[in-house]
């Protein structure tokens, strides 16, 4: 137990400006803006605002800068920030069907309604450190090509339209919301997907990795995952319609996986769903893996995988609970050491008398608290 | 007076004129406010109007569908700055745009309101909107090439061992 320490003031004060002089740096090289941060470190900036909750690029660059670059410590900030303001409400649902496409690819067909578009990827490069980027760059503008007027119709809707996948249902119930009450289990989809859309990237892909590895297979195909703008709209109450808030960067990855279906139904493809903000493909990978993992039990399979424990998942998915609870160890717990010295220090006196122990034991120590 | 004073008195409004003014606040929530601003400055006369809301910063929760067609969840916040204005004429002017920028939720607003005032909304629409949806296609346009520039069309390669 963490019992409050007074004093050391003047050594936390003098701890924090130095924390501010190494985060400067040498003052001789320029100081990142946010918006060098915002442009060149994007992909952290969507890290940041996923995990973080929070969807705003200028704020996440700044918790970027002020957290050294360290992610958690960044999504913390985000986090910490986001209590000191008022809610407004809720926006209506962002519709994805209706995504100005950045980039979109299947795996499952090569062609589709719309075509696949590869966009800024990672994808078939060689990993090879560009020695170029050490000093500034010239980099060209890059090439354009006539656009066609089909839309990116989804694979998941050219699936159901042969009634070879779940559909979802489109009912509007009570809409879970873990900012608001604390989860208990069993969690609803809605509160499991709100769950994993602000859960650690790390921990997402390591669960999702271990479905793969056989701990709760799922059969995976990445179906389809497109990344780019969708315009948000929200129910403004004072001018009494949906009003157009602007556009945010979304990617959205839909898992096909394997059967089910039986005696009364069908037999037919399962879903699993990733939402995430910005360009964060692999979150978002990781993140339908382990949603269709968590729906084991609905859909009747074999449970026992960590990926499929909703409890062990969901209560352990955020990283800024996870890091408080792990870092809290730094703190003072002198008087709970003390008692559990007092402990081993009984202890160890009934060994000796039985008289078979070694015999440094009894070399007096100081007491930490003293 | 607060906001809810002066709630919905426009439900009246003919749908059309209604994706109208929704439209023109899309391409608003999508600008910068020098932008709107610049536009607005053109617009010109002495706009008497008076702020129902001065400009306030809050959070809206976006929500998702699940499986991206399915039941509503909620995906995660976004910074949202919202105004209300009333010009000396009546029309009340709403703003509510993503991100902190005090200055464009109130011009925002302020466009809003002017948009519905028939002596106004040719010049907001001439002086203000229109650059702005230049600007905003021609973005839009350049981002779709790029992208379709990256076309793939993969081809599957048949495996020769069985052929014989």
């Amino acid at each position: 137990m963490y019992v409050a320490v007074k004093g050391g003031e003047r050594a936390i004060e003098n701890a924090h400006a130095l924390l501010a002089d190494v985060r400067r740096g040498d003052r001789s090289v320029p100081e990142l803006s946010l918006a060098q941060i915002d442009n060149q470190l994007a992909l952290g900036v969507d890290r940041v605002m996923g995990e973080g909750s929070l969807y705003d690029r200028e704020l996440a660059a700044l918790a970027i800068k002020q957290a050294r670059g360290d992610m958690i410590e960044a999504i913390f900030l985000l986090r910490a920030y986001r209590t000191t303001l008022p809610r407004f409400g809720a926006s209506e649902p962002i519709e994805t069907a209706d995504m100005d496409i950045r980039r979109r690819i299947s795996a499952t067909f090569k062609d589709l309604p719309g075509g696949q578009v590869l966009g800024p990827t990672f994808d078939y490069t060689h990993r090879l450190l560009d020695h170029t980027l050490t000093g500034d760059t010239d980099v060209p503008p890059p090439i354009t090509a006539p656009c066609s007027d089909a839309t990116f119709r989804s694979v998941t809707d050219l699936l159901a339209a042969s009634g070879l996948i779940e559909d979802e249902t489109t009912q509007d119930g009570e809409i879970g919301d873990l900012t608001r009450e604390p989860l208990s289990f069993p969690a609803g989809r809605d509160l499991r997907l709100q769950n994993l859309a602000r859960g650690d990237e790390g921990f997402l892909l390591a669960l999702g990795y271990s479905t793969q590895r056989g701990f709760g297979r799922t059969h995976p195909f990445a179906g389809e995952i497109r990344y780019g703008e969708v315009e948000v709209e929200f129910f403004a109450e004072d001018a009494g319609f949906a009003v157009p808030l602007g556009t945010i960067a979304v990617t959205e990855c839909q898992m096909v996986n394997q059967f089910t279906g039986g005696t009364t139904e069908a037999p037919r493809f399962t879903r699993g769903y990733g939402l995430a903000f910005g360009q964060s493909e692999r979150k978002c990978m990781a993140m339908a893996l382990v949603d269709r993992a968590l729906r084991a039990r609905e859909l009747g399979e074999e449970t026992g995988s960590p990926a499929q424990d909703e409890e062990f998942v969901l209560s352990h998915s955020d990283n800024v609970q996870a890091t408080g609870f792990v870092e809290h160890l730094k703190l003072p717990h002198y008087v709970d050491f003390q008692a559990e010295l007092g402990l081993l220090r009984k202890l160890r006196a009934e060994f000796s008398q039985r008289g078979t122990g070694d015999d440094n034991t009894n070399a007096p120590m100081q007491d930490a608290a003293e | 007076m607060s906001v809810a004073d002066y709630h919905v008195r426009d439900t009246a409004i003919p749908e059309q004129s209604r994706q109208q003014r929704r439209a023109a606040m899309a391409v608003i929530a999508q600008a910068q406010a020098d932008d709107i601003a610049h536009g607005l400055a053109l617009v010109g006369g002495d706009i008497a109007f008076t702020e129902l809301r001065p400009a306030e910063i809050g959070l809206v929760m976006l929500r998702g569908r699940i499986g991206g067609d399915g039941a509503p969840f909620n995906f995660g916040e976004a910074t949202v700055t919202r105004a209300a204005v009333q010009l000396a004429s009546g029309e009340t002017g709403f703003g509510y745009v993503l991100g902190r920028d005090r200055k464009k939720a109130a011009l925002a607003a302020l466009c809003d309101a002017l948009w519905q005032a028939d002596i106004y909304r040719q010049s907001v629409e001439q002086y203000v909107l229109a650059p702005l949806r230049g600007a905003q296609e021609e973005r839009r346009a350049r981002a779709r090439a790029q992208t379709a520039a990256t076309r793939v069309d993969f081809f599957t390669m048949v495996r020769g061992e069985d052929d014989r």
